[in-house]
């Protein structure tokens, strides 16, 4: 008796733990309050298909829904505003069938007509509302598409000009979200300025490099978001910014300096929130130009740069070494690559078997400025500079304005130059195709690299919709390129966000927007 | 005088018109193609070539300069390339903001100027005024982005008196009506976000004050020492008039008259410094406008912000002038 009594106890007291256990991972955030959001620049266009930049997509995504989105903090696919899709076997058809009952802030309801006219707008120079000289995304993030329909009211088909496996990733972009077409149509070319979309917060005010202000959608078809009020402020000062956060005055900023990463750190009322970012910092080789036509000298460059130094001393830290063009956290990344240690003395038996024992000259081209990729400017290239000295490789910096530096390395005028990638999507596809498919060169192919067994399965992985065959072709291409080295792979920088430590349940996402639908205040 | 006056305001249409020319041909001249720093590395050939042919960039120079110019002529400065918003909706947006800003600058500028310019020549070669002169040597050379993450570690994080960011606390609830603050409040009756405002300013004010103090104040110094010196001083004083009226009555009227001079100018010389006075403290005003133009290649802004600043300039200026044959009867205009 006693014994069934104990049992009974006992099972008592796993169910009552287990139980607590779930509720309190469950535990409800508060509701109410004002959350401020520091940005360095203000956003330029809050429509999401007219702009290309950061500041303008973390506003964007808390105001509009993809048709798919990714899970948080990861670059999954999860429904959206579609509830379920299927794609035809040939990869050529997608159907998605949308969530019922979902309007727009302004009461427009939304339904496949929807989906189409936005996506039309972008696409078809001859639309009503198609605008000249914005879409800067549309190419990238729409250009596959032969044609978009509605099958009915809740079932949009979009057919591909050829199978295109990321396609399923794109529509979880900022850039694709769907706006009101009544909107469309009631602002005109002045929709940049006034976002309607089905999104957690409803847009209601834009002063011009001060601040957007945002209110919880309290009919939001996924919960109404815990914050009432959300404001995203800009503060151009990295350390005017961080002044207000330690003042109380912000709750989340952007922008931290590399040395201020240990005040934020021994700071009690802040928390610094890290994550891996999905990027890569590199330098092209152009492997047209001599000497990196040759392998051996290409391999001997990585070899002979410190990227363990650069990243932790140059770079405090906010980086990690690169082994390949791939960030470790995306999907398909291939864990066995080794990459290049750091190994000046191989650097220099490789180079004296391509017959430059005595070293080379040769001119590298960097920007000035920081940038997302590269916290140091040209200063990278400086400590790159230095490292290559020491195998006897006399490398003369050149630094260029930005807009024309980009102009020349897409046209190739470079023999080697800085650059990086941000992911648009979380494929593989994104990185690998953008820099290494032959037909690239004269765009993003920024080596001039050519292989063409490469490119084979570059564009087979495009066109299989199984990802298992993907991943497994994906990590064939990594294996090849980075034995080819036609970069040099630098670094991959992580993701920092201060946040005062009120902010509750903020989850930072592998393409760097900023999500604040779920997150709240402790008051 | 008003012929005079109406003179100057014409001699502004070829004015204006040079600087079109030189700031068109100028903005083309540095490298750097709009379209090309939107998109950077991402967006494809395609869209970069379609989005250039459509706002008109593959057009020779000149026939883009004369579309500009044609129409500057209707009144219309286009629109931003980066944010589609018309160019004069934007400085409409900024221009209140470094209004306010220089207006009250150029108060503690005069205050505290004039103050210590006069206070150094009376005391001539004393501590006070040594001590004034290297302050003003220190605040010409001091670069005002340094000064002004010293005065907003001091007085607003440490000592915690006044805000450090922004036109208003990111909380007021303020009607914006003419999108001068300081107006708009007072117009609503909302004391609170006057308060504000005022509070906001008083930071960047005095940063933004450094150079102009140091230079007023040496240039009352000098003109007060050279006025002192004049034979009606010594007359007046002769004749027995208190020290107290001979400086008030005397001395600082003629005194101040080639100060007039300065603070016009001066006047050029806040836009520059409003540039790194509103980017250390986040207000949204012209010169963060220019500058974001700049960087972004936003020719139409760019324009449009140049073309506004040079006739603000130049009407001041005209300001000047007209100020001066007041201060000065010596001086007529025909």
């Amino acid at each position: 008796m006693l014994r069934r009594l104990l049992i009974i106890l006992l099972v008592l007291t796993v169910v009552l733990a287990v139980g607590g256990t779930v509720m309190a991972d469950s535990h409800e955030g508060e509701y109410g309050g004002t959350l401020i959001y520091a940005q360095g620049a203000d956003a330029d266009a809050l429509d999401p298909h007219m702009t290309t930049l950061g500041n303008s997509a973390d506003v964007i995504v808390n105001v509009f829904d993809g048709l798919v989105r990714f899970k948080a903090g990861t670059t999954e696919i999860e429904p959206a505003l579609a509830t379920s899709w299927e794609i035809s076997d040939d990869g050529l058809e997608y159907v998605f069938n949308l969530r019922e009952g979902v309007e727009f802030h302004d009461g427009t309801p939304f339904n496949a007509e929807a989906v189409v006219f936005d996506i039309e707008r972008q696409l078809n120079p001859d639309h009503p509302y198609y605008l000249e000289g914005s879409f800067p995304y549309a190419g990238f993030s729409l250009g596959m598409i032969e044609e978009v329909t509605a099958v009915d009211e809740y079932t949009v088909k979009f057919t591909l000009e050829d199978p295109y496996a990321p396609f399923l990733k794109n529509m979880a972009m900022f850039a694709t979200m769907i706006v009101s077409p009544e909107a469309v149509k009631k602002y005109g070319e002045d929709i940049f300025k006034n976002p309607v979309g089905t999104g957690a917060f409803k847009f209601v005010e834009w002063v011009r490099d001060d601040h957007i202000t945002l209110e919880a959608n309290e009919d939001y078809w996924d919960g109404r978001p815990y914050l009432d009020e959300l404001i995203f402020t800009v503060i151009p000062n990295n350390q005017t910014r961080l002044l207000e956060l330690e003042e109380g005055n912000i709750h989340v900023m952007e922008g931290l300096n590399p040395t201020d990463i240990k005040r934020v750190k021994e700071n009690d009322e802040l928390e610094l929130l890290e994550a891996p970012g999905l990027n890569v910092g590199y330098i092209a080789l152009h492997n047209e130009k001599e000497p990196f036509g040759n392998k051996k000298v290409r391999q001997a460059m990585n070899y002979a740069i410190n990227k363990e130094e650069i990243t932790e001393y140059l770079m405090g830290g906010q980086a990690t070494v690169a082994k390949g063009p791939l960030p470790p956290t995306i999907w398909s990344y291939d864990e066995s690559l080794e990459g290049y240690p750091y190994d000046p003395e191989k650097a220099k038996s490789l180079l004296e078997e391509a017959g430059y024992g005595d070293g080379f000259e040769f001119t590298l081209r960097t920007y000035s400025a920081p940038r997302s990729y590269n916290p140091v400017g040209a200063r990278l290239a400086t400590a790159v500079q230095q490292y290559l000295s020491e195998v006897g490789i006399d490398a003369e910096i050149e630094q260029l304005e930005w807009g024309t530096y980009i102009e020349e390395g897409k046209a190739g005028k470079h023999t080697a130059a800085f650059f990086g990638w941000i992911a648009d999507n979380g494929d593989p596809d994104n990185f690998l195709n953008v820099f290494f498919n032959s037909d690239n060169r004269g765009s993003t192919n920024r080596a001039f690299y050519v292989n063409e067994e490469v490119d084979r399965l570059l564009e087979e992985a495009q066109q299989i919709t199984d990802e298992d065959e993907r991943e497994e072709l994906y990590k064939e291409v990594q294996q090849i390129v980075v034995e080819d080295a036609p970069f040099v792979f630098l670094n991959h920088m992580k993701m920092q966000i201060p946040v005062r430590d009120s902010v509750e349940n903020y989850v930072l996402y592998p393409t760097n927007n900023k999500y604040f639908h779920k997150v709240w205040l402790d008051q | 005088m008003f012929s005079y006056i109406l003179r100057r305001i014409l001699i502004l249409i070829p004015l204006l018109l040079a600087i079109s020319i030189v700031v068109f041909f100028m903005i083309h001249l540095i490298p750097g193609d709009p379209v090309q720093i939107m998109l950077g590395n991402k967006g494809t050939e395609e869209d970069v070539a379609r989005i250039r042919a459509e706002l008109g960039f593959d057009e020779p120079l000149h026939i883009q300069y004369f579309s500009f110019l044609s129409n500057l002529v209707r009144g219309d400065l286009g629109r931003s390339i980066r944010n589609r918003n018309p160019v004069i909706y934007e400085i409409k947006n900024s221009f209140p903001a470094t209004i306010e800003l220089t207006i009250l600058s150029m108060f503690f500028a005069c205050i505290i100027g004039i103050t210590a310019g006069i206070v150094s020549a009376i005391k001539q070669y004393s501590i006070i005024d040594n001590l004034t002169m290297v302050g003003a040597l220190l605040g010409i050379s001091m670069p005002v982005f340094w000064i002004g993450m010293m005065l907003m570690l001091i007085f607003g994080s440490e000592l915690g008196w006044l805000p450090i960011s922004g036109r208003i606390s990111r909380l007021a609830d303020l009607k914006v009506i003419t999108n001068f603050y300081i107006i708009d409040s007072i117009i609503s009756q909302n004391w609170t976000a006057l308060q504000s405002t005022i509070a906001h300013l008083i930071l960047p004010a005095l940063t933004l004050a450094t150079i102009p103090v140091a230079m007023i104040a040496r240039m009352t110094r000098s003109t007060t020492l050279e006025v002192l010196n004049q034979d009606y001083i010594r007359t007046a004083r002769a004749k027995g008039l208190p020290e107290k009226m001979v400086i008030l009555k005397h001395v600082l009227k003629n005194a101040l008259i080639p100060v007039v001079t300065i603070i016009g100018l001066q006047f050029g010389s806040f836009l520059g410094g409003a540039v790194l006075t509103e980017t250390v403290f986040a207000r949204a005003g012209v010169g963060r406008l220019l500058i974001n133009g700049i960087l972004g290649r936003d020719f139409p802004v760019i324009q449009g912000a140049v073309i506004v600043i040079a006739s603000f300039f130049v009407l001041i200026n005209l300001f000047v002038d007209i100020l001066y044959s007041y201060l000065d009867p010596r001086i007529h205009y025909s």
